[in-house]
């Protein structure tokens, strides 16, 4: 298995290499700068603070040496926060969408889980109805219209959270209950599905044969199989919350990194651009090989290859 | 496969006049398929929200007519939706938005589904190193944060387009064109997002297919490649392609009212439901209705869709489709 996840993880340096080189050129390839966005830089001060960042320099220059700093971990300097280096405002912003992150995603999994477990074992009664439309109600409706009327009601209307802002422990509730509910509603639904599948198999009718308790067939047999598409949802999933989401941190004005992906490529902020995306790119190739690992372990069929 | 396929070969040969008709695979899915009421209400809703959003606003209050002096007013008999703050009629603007979303919604699954079956088909037909290289490439760009991507593509092409627009703006016979340039960036855009997994559907089932004994039937009675291809394979390969673009639908309109709500949607004048919902969500606090109103059709079409997709995954029994 060790030299299993060593090769995964030495394959994923071409990927990373190419997301790294595609993203580069792509956003270089297209008219404007990062100083040519906002109001006219009288032209001298513009070629100090091209000569300043390197921009000066011919493209391929410039890119290899972002790949030589990058060697080192050094995501470079930032064009629009001036004195700060993306390094920096990862550290500084990861955690606030890690913390955010983890309670939605323990609620997703507390939630969709039970949900869809209860659905399938429940198949076709009320139970079954309440949690499948309690899934379509959180796949149908996006974050961006079911945040702000959260807002409106518990905050606006109701006053029992602040309506936006990162200073008290119960300003995480809102956007983590948001974020966490939609999560849910996608883990629900494949675990209702991958339940059902499994329930219909052989060796659990063996197993109901044999005598187990309905709690043994379904936690000690069924439990594994079912949960697959679960696991394998999870992967890029888990990296989405982690990184922070654009929609619930600017509903919800929080100091995180999920903005910082979309805010940086509007500000033409070059190498914020490379270090979220690789960031990104990073925790989806992480987490899909962990969920590699537990599909094996969950699915002794499947082998280590 | 067919469960109906083997039947029409056990029938009575005594049957004495006429020999009754096998269904078809289509015509099975159909009955199912009006039999699965949340499918039928989903199919309804759209048909209903489609001839509104078409020809709606003929009969609505015109679009681009605004009463400053009235402004935001909630709902009322004059206006059964409310104004927005520029006295616009909400109905007529959702009614107007409707048409963007729907159209970035099935064109974009169009394109999609066009590049996606063709890469599918050749990889799982020609099969080999072929195949493989292709598949490769696919699970390349999966490991792209494409949404990443396609805001990167929205900003940075901005220009490009607008420039576009104004060439359109020169000719008069293209002129009908002009805003037209951001919407086709969507369909670019978002189509080039979600062929990904059409691919893998399409390359599976023609796999699948090949081995199949019907096909082998098939050739050993000695039928033509072509009669195999088109009257056995793609017949067979069609049920999980029409469900998951159905399914594909909804996807895409969720990503293009996400593009509009980071401010990359269509430009004004004209809006799509995502438009609308980001306007709605930054006045909320005084105009409820300006978000409830064009949030709650917009999640009622995605109900509508994706009731309808699964009900014809159910109809169809796509088991490759399946959750």
């Amino acid at each position: 298995m060790l030299r299993f996840i060593a090769r995964r993880l030495l394959e994923t340096i071409p990927v990373l290499f190419v997301i790294v080189t595609a993203t580069f050129f792509m956003i270089r390839f297209v008219p404007g700068g990062p100083f040519t966005a906002e109001k006219a830089v009288p032209p001298e001060i513009l070629r100090n603070l091209e000569a300043h960042y390197g921009l000066d320099r011919p493209l391929y220059r410039q890119y290899l040496d972002y790949l030589g700093s990058l060697a080192h971990g050094d995501l470079g300097p930032s064009f629009k926060y001036s004195n700060r280096t993306v390094n920096e405002i990862i550290a500084d912003k990861l955690p606030v969408s890690l913390e955010l992150g983890l309670l939605a995603l323990v609620i997703a999994l507390a939630l969709g889980l039970t949900a869809g477990i209860v659905a399938a074992v429940r198949k076709n009664t009320w139970v079954d109805y309440l949690s499948s439309s309690f899934a379509m109600v959180g796949i149908c409706v996006p974050t961006f219209v079911m945040g702000p009327l959260v807002v409106l009601v518990f905050a606006i209307y109701l006053h029992w959270f602040n309506a936006s802002g990162w200073y008290t422990a119960r300003d995480c509730v809102l956007p983590a209950l948001v974020l966490g509910l939609v999560y849910a509603a996608y883990i629900a639904r494949l675990a209702r599905g991958g339940m059902l599948e499994v329930l219909n198999q052989d060796f659990i009718r063996t197993a109901r044969a044999k005598g187990a308790s309905e709690a043994r067939v379904i936690f000690k047999h069924a439990l594994r199989g079912g949960l697959l598409p679960v696991v394998s949802f999870l992967g890029p999933a888990v990296a989405g919350i982690l990184t922070g989401s654009f929609v619930i941190e600017t509903i919800f004005q929080l100091p995180g990194l999920g903005r910082e992906f979309v805010t940086s490529a509007f500000d033409r902020d070059y190498t914020l651009v490379l270090g979220t995306v690789l960031l990104y790119a990073g925790f989806i190739v992480v987490l899909n090989l962990a969920v590699d690992v537990v599909q094996v372990w969950l699915n002794p069929k499947l082998k280590f290859e | 496969m067919n469960p109906h396929e083997q039947q029409s070969g056990l029938l009575p040969i005594s049957t004495p006049v006429e020999i009754e008709r096998g269904h078809s695979l289509w015509q099975d899915a159909w009955h199912r398929l009006r039999k699965n009421r949340l499918a039928v209400f989903g199919g309804a809703v759209l048909i209903v929200l489609a001839l509104l959003c078409a020809f709606g606003p003929l009969f609505a209050q015109s679009y681009r007519e605004q009463t400053l002096a009235l402004g935001a007013t909630p709902p009322s008999a004059a206006h059964w939706l409310g104004t927005d703050t520029l006295g616009r009629d909400l109905l007529a603007r959702i009614l107007y938005g409707g048409r963007i979303s729907l159209m970035v919604g099935l064109v974009a699954s169009l394109v999609a589904l066009t590049i996606g079956v063709s890469y599918g088909a050749v990889a799982g037909y020609v099969g080999g190193k072929l195949d493989s290289a292709m598949m490769r490439l696919v699970d390349i760009i999966y490991a792209l944060p494409f949404t990443i991507f396609v805001i990167l593509a929205m900003v940075f092409l901005k220009e490009p387009m607008q420039r576009l627009d104004a060439w359109f703006g020169q000719y008069r016979w293209l002129a009908g064109l002009q805003g037209f340039s951001k919407i086709l960036l969507l369909f670019v855009a978002i189509g080039a997002v979600e062929w990904l997994t059409m691919a893998r559907i399409v390359r599976g089932q023609i796999l699948s297919i090949k081995k199949m004994e019907y096909i082998e039937a098939a050739r050993a009675l000695g039928l033509s490649r072509r009669r195999i291809i088109f009257r056995h394979m793609i017949p067979n390969a069609l049920g999980p392609v029409v469900v998951y673009t159905t399914l594909t639908i909804p996807a895409v309109m969720l990503l293009e009212a996400f593009l509009s709500f980071l401010g990359l949607g269509v430009d004004a004048p004209m809006s799509s439901w995502g438009t609308l919902i980001k306007d709605g969500a930054e006045k909320m606090e005084e105009f409820w209705w300006l978000l409830v109103f064009p949030g709650g059709i917009f999640s009622l079409t995605l109900f509508s869709l994706n009731f309808l997709g699964d009900g014809l995954r159910d109809a169809l029994d796509v088991r490759a489709a399946k959750d």
